[in-house]
């Protein structure tokens, strides 16, 4: 972090950010937590509109409704025809409420899951932007079987056989982002995370109280480098210096180089080699056991 | 010091503890109806409420017994967690482990069997709750997917039972990581068409109920389990009201359209016998 009082600054920005942490100095996992919650914090759509051309957004999951927490659609990058889907949280209070704070319910899901479909039978590469505190906890999203949905997903992308990178762009919410994130290439962005559970609810379980929230992000290791040294991830996407919200085109331009070096990757593989390659990325993933 | 002083013992009053009959554990009460049922009678009927059909939690290695005829070979018993993110809370997740496995005499809160149902070789993976919660875990996504790949190979039906909390917070990412790679391995059992039923039984939620419980060719529960993907005190947390009678019971996902049967626990071996005459025979 090149800027030292960049959480002074974060509070004055957001003030109803959770309360200030202690130590925050020697707890950057807690202050990639909330640079990755950051109010001024570009979205996927802020990344998808300075990354490419001609972004037509298709709607609809064709069986129940269109989710707005679940952005995707066609475009191009570098000229390339691509899928991009992405979890969209608003700006303000009223795009806020119409994102439902960027926890996707089942239809989103199902949505996500016919474009990666329609990519695959048209050969375009798959790139989804994530950026969820979680699947939405709701009796609707329940009703409609928001389980169900997000499994059908994690199955179904890896037989996907075009290339899917994966970013995680702020918040990795758990089984909420992982529904969108079966990748052959899994990037993250330097100030984000991707956790099991978030860490506040994590500080709920263990001490009873969410304000610990600070002790539970560092004891979740849910940071870039926690996960890359893991095998989890492939790849840390540098930020400008204090943040991607500090300068969104220097933030989107750097994701494009990291995109367009993966996806050159990529796209010499055949279907096969696509899915099998995605197949042994997860089922070496981790090997954390012995016996 | 006191001012009197007893030089000869007392009247021998005796301790409450000789005075009562010890009969507890004896008897039960039915959460169901609310009865006080014989415990004998209970385990004589697999831990079904004799009187109300109440089904209780078995443990996981009650399941195998159950659902198996007769012997049964188990696989992977000694693979054990590294603890990937050297968690510690108020206690090591090293410690609290290890304290699990001595107590339950098992790894980690999974047992994969292989052995007969009807005239089928199948392979079961089944989940004990008691183990940190049915967690999951590196172990618990390593020794199914390895049950998958046996089935993949030796085109055996697969069952897993669930009874989980979902995924094992002490495990980070890693354990959130193991429902895509289930999930990548059932994407390959569907391939080559070999049969996979998920057996929901009380509870099953978060990362499990979202990734291979509900990718069975055959999602079946046992009734009345509670399965969902958020648990019920998050829900209601997060809409602040109270959620109606029967949410997220094993009825009620059957009425929205997510399991295809209810199966009591008297029927599942039957109905698994059943199901693979029809998917391989």
């Amino acid at each position: 972090m090149s800027n030292p009082d960049i959480t002074a600054r974060i509070h004055a920005l957001h003030p109803d950010s959770a309360p200030a942490p202690v130590a925050t100095e020697s707890n950057p996992a807690y202050k990639k937590v909330q640079l990755a919650r950051h109010p001024k914090r570009p979205h996927a759509l802020d990344y998808i509109e300075r990354l490419c051309t001609g972004f037509t957004e298709l709607h609809g999951d064709r069986a129940y409704g269109d989710d707005l927490a679940i952005v995707g659609g066609y475009a191009f990058f570098d000229d390339q025809p691509v899928m991009v889907i992405g979890q969209q949280r608003g700006r303000d209070t009223k795009q806020k409420l119409a994102r439902n704070f960027g926890m996707p319910k089942p239809e989103g899901y199902r949505k996500a899951m016919r474009l990666m479909f329609m990519a695959d039978k048209f050969h375009r590469p798959v790139i989804t932007f994530i950026d969820t505190p979680g699947a939405y906890p709701g009796i609707d999203a329940e009703e409609r079987g928001q389980a169900e949905a997000i499994a059908y997903n994690l199955r179904e992308m890896a037989r996907l056989g075009v290339p899917v990178i994966v970013v995680v762009i702020g918040e990795g919410g758990s089984g909420g982002a992982l529904g969108m994130g079966v990748g052959n290439k899994i990037l993250m962005l330097e100030n984000s995370y991707y956790s099991v559970i978030s860490p506040e609810s994590c500080a709920a379980i263990i001490w009873r109280d969410s304000a610990k929230a600070e002790l539970a992000a560092a004891a979740l290791k849910l940071t870039g480098p926690d996960l890359l040294e893991r095998g989890i991830i492939d790849e840390i996407v540098p930020e400008p210096p204090g943040g991607a919200q500090e300068d969104h085109d220097a933030a989107a331009a750097l994701l494009g180089d990291s995109i367009r070096k993966a996806l050159a990757e990529l796209s010499a593989m055949t279907p096969k080699e696509l899915v099998d390659h995605r197949y042994l990325k997860f089922r070496r993933m981790a090997p954390f056991f012995e016996g | 010091m006191s001012w009197f002083k007893r030089d000869k013992p007392g009247v021998d009053t005796p301790s409450d503890a000789d005075r009562t009959v010890r009969t507890e554990g004896l008897w039960v009460k039915c959460d169901g109806c609310k009865q006080i049922i014989f415990r004998q009678d209970l385990e004589d009927n697999r831990r079904v409420c004799p009187k109300c059909g109440f089904h209780f939690r078995i443990d996981a290695r009650e399941w195998l017994d159950l659902i198996f005829e007769g012997e049964w070979t188990e696989f992977d018993s000694n693979l054990a967690s590294t603890d990937p993110m050297q968690f510690a809370d108020s206690k090591p997740y090293k410690a609290r482990l290890a304290g699990m496995q001595q107590t339950l005499n098992m790894k980690d809160a999974i047992l994969s069997g292989q052995g007969k149902i009807g005239n089928h070789t199948v392979n079961v993976c089944s989940m004990e709750l008691k183990f940190i919660g049915g967690s999951m875990g590196a172990v618990m996504g390593e020794k199914i997917t390895r049950a998958v790949e046996r089935s993949i190979e030796n085109r055996q039906p697969l069952v897993i039972v669930s009874a989980t909390g979902g995924a094992r917070m002490q495990e980070g990412a890693v354990s959130l990581m193991q429902m895509a790679k289930i999930s990548s391995a059932l994407m390959r059992l569907d391939e080559v068409g070999v049969p996979y039923i998920s057996v929901l039984t009380d509870p099953t939620t978060g990362g499990v109920t979202a990734s291979f419980a509900m990718l069975g060719d055959l999602n079946i529960a046992e009734p009345g389990a509670l399965i969902g993907f958020a648990g019920p005190r998050v829900i209601e947390q997060t809409i602040r009201q109270k959620l109606p009678e029967g949410f997220q019971r094993s009825e009620f996902l059957l009425t929205h359209g997510f399991l295809d049967a209810v199966v009591k626990r008297h029927d599942i071996r039957d109905f698994l016998a059943r199901s693979f005459d029809f998917f391989v025979n």
